[in-house]
């Protein structure tokens, strides 16, 4: 739901043959810009998605007239990567014949495409209508994301694709990319191979090679989504230990090793020197600003196994906390990261250790009930640090009946303290982890339940605060997706004037 | 008994080979070995397995008509079957490996499929009495599997292309093997709810694709209710004209009821139609004036209708005609008939039905008045020479049933106890209340549904035998095109399992080592089942 949005009941026929998506004469950007090129296309085949080409039927019943799209960006950005401070804003202005549409940057500008697509309907004899209408629009949060787990099941292309076409939709505009975890290492690194080679479910057929990311950056891209990937360490790397020896620290029983490993070894400094070298080459392949350095669930029983770790804490004087040997890991590589000028996110888990991180360094909050993560958004803004809130989108979690209603519901800064601290609240991500997900089950599992979280980081709280108005306009939006081939599940009984029609 | 404890030793050999790198371990790491691949789901009755391994050449691999067979190629469900397999086994268009080296010592050079009864039944339809028990014998040169009927000969077809595994070279092989087979259970069906939401025939078929590769044999068809009327009457157009979400996109014609009824046929499945009332019935009043009661507010209509209207002549006259073509349309000799869930507020209502029940002697007991129309019903039904199948509270009502009545048992209370009523009284019960997979949660439910044991309940042996099966049901208020594929496997294959296999075959940790693999078989076979837990597919979901 647009921040400001009027409408009359006029309405304006639009033949297929006869929209055109144009440049402003003054707009920065101009035939040629990449993104909005691709995007004018892209909408077209979205807003007629049975225009086959020929003439329709629709001018036997009036003459036809012509229908223009008008973009005026005024900072192009056509080839550029949006990052946090992408403007996203757009004002959208229907009248008759024509739709003009003015936005900061091409970012915004794709975002007014994507309200223009949904404004524009089909009426009983099939013909393309769109009414009069005034928008001005911008998101309530600069970091609306969605997270895939890419290492717990391997999802192929197509389906990572999809859903980036997907987010678009409901105006994600950062992909949080899970990419490697415990059970498999799908990314294929340039400077060491073996990780994927070794780490991945399969060497050849589960794993992202360059070009495959690029290729999800790339289509990122061109709908205004920022790709962050988290290389999450030093627990869940499981799978790193394959492809990189003495990478982790080695469990003991009593006084031999065990055979097992845990997580990363911290006390080496071949540790370090192999993490500088991965993220310099991550930092280099994901033009983000940011990088997501994970940092959560650390098992500390395997460190405490090992008499070398055991050995380093006494020289570090860490004594038998081990949450300083975790911060001293964190330390060092929130050091990499900003050696490298990217901005760390990681896991709540680290705020624990927050005299040793950066003031830049975002905050995700995973953890808990309303209650907990309440507590969390205070606690850790009135620390200063910017927040981002997962707690209540884990959306992998399911359930009988119409849990979307929990998701729509999430009100993230309603927590005790200062208009300052709710301003460090930059947005959420919805979450959905791999233990159950694969390619079969991931799309309808997916939407529409993140459209709803996206609404709640969109638009205005206030405006949006009714679950029951938001079910038709999610009902009809569902419908939507299905019409342009994202298999969104039902919310509840009914059905779509086109259902979904593959498996 | 012997036959369990090859199944054990069987089975624990199984998990040992699979939990042995199907996981986590690396791939390069992974020990090869010839019982690796097979994972038998279903697990059969009986079986032997050697480590003897033969070779099938996608060029020579044949699945013919064994000479002793009463059938041949004239039996078009066969035929069908035999190339369905092959294209299983071999993949479609996949390449194959026929110019390997030599491997092993020996090529399988083909199945032979042997009918054994003087008829084979291949141009019938398989009923609650068919024989499903089948024997099959791989060997060099030549595989046999033997059955008294087709339908027999169907599940060996599967159980065969199951035992068929791929090497590292992507050639086909197949080890020494002798199984003996049969269904714990004669019904094995999966409700699907084609009202709630609208479901286009090629997911149907697809369901009754994956529900051959499970073994399940009835495909219970939910087809009408409140919300939808889809079903395209010959008689009453209008029920789904002004029934049906849309009258003509949301519609199943007479040729998709056949072509279901076809393809299921051709699967050795049943499909049993089932028309719900007297409640549950708001879409059939759309385009059958008169059919539902008219509620009142105070002592004038309100403008909304409950249940079908129990007091009028018009309404037995509809149900006659109606269920006659019902009767004809379906070849099944069971029809359900429904009867649950009747909400009584709107009989309360209306003053035509008081004095009706006034007439009749009920007093305020509404139960009587529901039990005189399933009464009136069943006659009517009875007189289409069709056995019935109804839910639960029909027999809770004290309803005067025929013999043959199934009782269907959904109740998740006291479910012991109302199999137990229900056997006691001499009908046969089948159980649904576990599985009821449309109520999801996050994890391995499937674990839930596996360790249910049907026959859990006091009572003599005679009663237990009444038990003849039980149903998955996935209804539909939350489900359609979308996500019913999915969310329906492999979770309703752990009631497959529970259905066809011994008492005894409920290891969850081996099961789960099965059905991994066999989630990873429909996956390759096109079935977007779900994953069960962290892992992966050689073969994963390629997408639509």
């Amino acid at each position: 739901m647009p921040q400001q949005m009027s409408q009359s009941t006029d309405r304006y026929p639009i033949n297929p043959q006869l929209l055109a998506f144009s440049y402003a004469r003054d707009s920065a950007a101009q035939s040629g810009c990449s993104v909005l090129d691709a995007a004018f296309e892209r909408y077209f085949n979205l807003i007629f998605p049975d225009f086959v080409g020929g003439t329709g039927l629709s001018n036997i019943w009036s003459e036809p007239k012509p229908f223009t799209v008008s973009v005026k960006v005024k900072n192009g950005e056509c080839d550029g990567f949006p990052d946090e401070g992408s403007n996203e804003s757009y004002n959208l202005s229907v009248s008759a014949g024509q739709a003009v549409l003015k936005a900061e940057s091409v970012w915004g500008a794709l975002r007014g495409l994507e309200s223009f697509s949904q404004l524009v309907y089909q009426d009983d004899y099939n013909l393309y209508f769109v009414n009069k209408t005034e928008i001005e629009d911008f998101p309530r949060f600069q970091f609306r994301g969605l997270l895939l787990d890419t290492s717990r099941h391997y999802l192929p292309m197509p389906a990572i694709l999809k859903t980036l076409d997907a987010m678009a939709y409901s105006k994600f505009n950062v992909f949080h990319w899970h990419i490697v975890d415990d059970p498999s290492f799908p990314y294929q690194s340039r400077n060491y191979p073996d990780l994927s080679s070794k780490g991945a479910f399969h060497p050849m057929t589960h794993i992202y090679t360059q070009s495959d990311v690029k290729r999800v950056i790339y289509h990122a891209r061109l709908r205004g989504i920022r790709v962050v990937p988290e290389f999450d360490s030093p627990g869940h790397t499981q799978s790193w230990g394959k492809g990189q020896p003495d990478l982790l620290t080695s469990c003991y029983k009593g006084k031999v090793p065990s055979g097992t490993f845990g997580p990363v070894n911290p006390t080496l400094s071949s540790t370090y020197q192999f993490l500088n070298g991965l993220f310099k080459e991550v930092t280099s392949v994901f033009p983000d600003s940011y990088l997501h350095l994970g940092g959560d669930e650390v098992d500390f029983t395997c460190w405490r196994s090992n008499p070398n770790v055991q050995a380093f804490m006494a020289k570090m004087g860490f004594g038998s906390d081990y949450t300083k040997l975790e911060s001293y890991y964190m330390e060092n590589i929130v050091n990499i990261t900003a050696a490298l000028n990217k901005t760390s996110i990681v896991w709540q888990d680290v705020f624990d250790y927050r005299e040793r991180i950066p003031m830049d360094t975002v905050l995700e909050i995973w953890k808990g009930v309303p209650a907990d993560y309440r507590a969390e958004l205070g606690r850790i803004t009135l620390a200063g640090y910017r927040v981002l809130l997962s707690a209540p989108w884990y959306i992998n979690h399911i359930s009988y009946g119409q849990d979307w209603r929990n998701a729509y519901t999430v009100q993230p800064q309603n927590f005790s303290g200062t208009e300052q601290q709710k301003k460090l609240v930059i947005g959420g991500e919805v979450c959905m982890w791999g233990e159950y997900v694969d390619a079969t089950n991931l799309t309808p599992r997916l939407w529409p339940r993140a459209s709803a979280a996206a609404e709640r980081l969109w638009s205005d709280e206030e405006k949006t605060s009714s679950v029951d108005k938001a079910f038709p306009r999610l009902e009809d939006f569902r419908c939507t997706l299905i019409r342009r081939g994202i298999q969104a599940e039902p919310l509840f009984v009914g059905h779509c004037k086109h259902e979904y029609s593959g498996l | 008994r012997l036959a369990t404890l090859k199944v054990n030793v069987w089975t624990l050999l199984l998990t040992v080979t699979v939990c042995d790198g199907w996981l986590f371990d690396g791939f390069a790491a992974r020990r090869h070995s010839e019982s690796d691949e097979v994972a038998l789901w279903p697990l059969p009755q009986k079986f032997q397995t050697s480590v003897d391994a033969f070779r099938l050449s996608s060029a020579s691999f044949q699945i013919v008509h064994a000479k002793e067979s009463t059938a041949g190629p004239s039996c078009s469900l066969l035929q069908n079957a035999f190339r369905r397999y092959y294209s299983y086994i071999f993949g479609n268009g996949r390449k194959h490996g026929k110019n390997l080296e030599n491997v092993f010592d020996a090529d399988l050079a083909e199945l032979q499929v042997q009918i054994t009864s003087a008829d084979p039944e291949c141009d019938g339809y398989p009923s609650l009495k068919s024989d499903e028990s089948y024997q099959l014998e791989v060997n060099q040169p030549t595989a046999v599997l033997k059955a008294a009927s087709v339908w027999g000969a169907l599940r060996g077809l599967e159980t065969f292309s199951q035992l068929v595994y791929e090497d590292d070279y992507g050639g086909q092989n197949i080890n020494k093997t002798s199984i003996s087979d049969f269904p714990r259970f004669a019904h094995r069906g999966i409700l699907l709810d084609s009202s709630r939401h609208y479901l286009p025939l090629k997911v149907i078929l697809a369901n009754l694709e994956a529900m051959a590769m499970n073994k399940f044999n009835v495909f219970h068809w939910h087809i009408v209710d409140d919300q939808s009327f889809p079903f395209q009457s010959r008689t009453f157009p209008d029920l789904s004209h002004k029934g049906a979400y849309h009258p003509y996109t949301h519609v199943y014609t007479p040729a998709d009821v056949k072509m279901v009824i076809e393809f299921a046929r051709m699967r050795g499945i049943r499909v049993l139609a089932e028309f719900d009332s007297p409640g549950h019935t708001f879409s059939w009043g759309k385009g059958q004036t008169g059919l539902l009661t008219p509620c009142f507010s105070g002592s004038s209509p309100s403008g909304t209708f409950g249940p079908v209207n129990p007091i009028l002549n018009s309404t037995y006259d509809f149900m006659t005609r109606f269920f006659k073509e019902v009767s004809t349309v379906f070849p099944d000799a069971y029809i359900h008939l429904g009867g649950d869930e009747v909400d009584f507020s709107c009989w309360k209502s209306n003053p035509d039905i008081q004095k009706f029940m006034d007439q009749q002697g009920f007093g305020q007991d509404y139960r009587k008045l529901e039990s005189y129309y399933i009464q009136r019903l069943l006659d009517i039904v009875s007189t289409t020479n069709k056995g019935y199948m109804v839910w639960q509270e029909v027999f809770d009502n004290g309803v005067k049933l025929k013999g043959d009545t199934v009782v269907e048992v959904w109740m998740n209370n006291n479910v012991d106890k109302e199999l137990q009523n229900v056997t006691g009284s001499g009908f046969t019960a089948i159980l649904s209340a576990p599985w009821y997979l449309d109520y999801i949660s996050y994890g391995q439910d499937w674990k839930k549904y596996y360790t249910v044991e049907p026959l859990n309940f006091e009572g003599t042996a005679e009663q237990k035998k009444l038990v003849i099966g039980g149903e998955a049901c996935l209804w539909g208020e939350y489900v359609d095109a979308t996500n019913l594929t999915p969310r329906l496997w492999p979770r309703a294959s752990a009631v497959g399992e529970r259905l066809w296999s011994d008492e005894n075959v409920k290891d969850v940790g081996s099961a789960y080592d099965r059905l991994v693999k066999h989630r990873c078989r429909m996956v390759r076979r096109g079935i977007p089942a779900e994953p069960l837990y962290i892992g992966f597919c050689p073969h994963e979901y390629s997408g639509n």
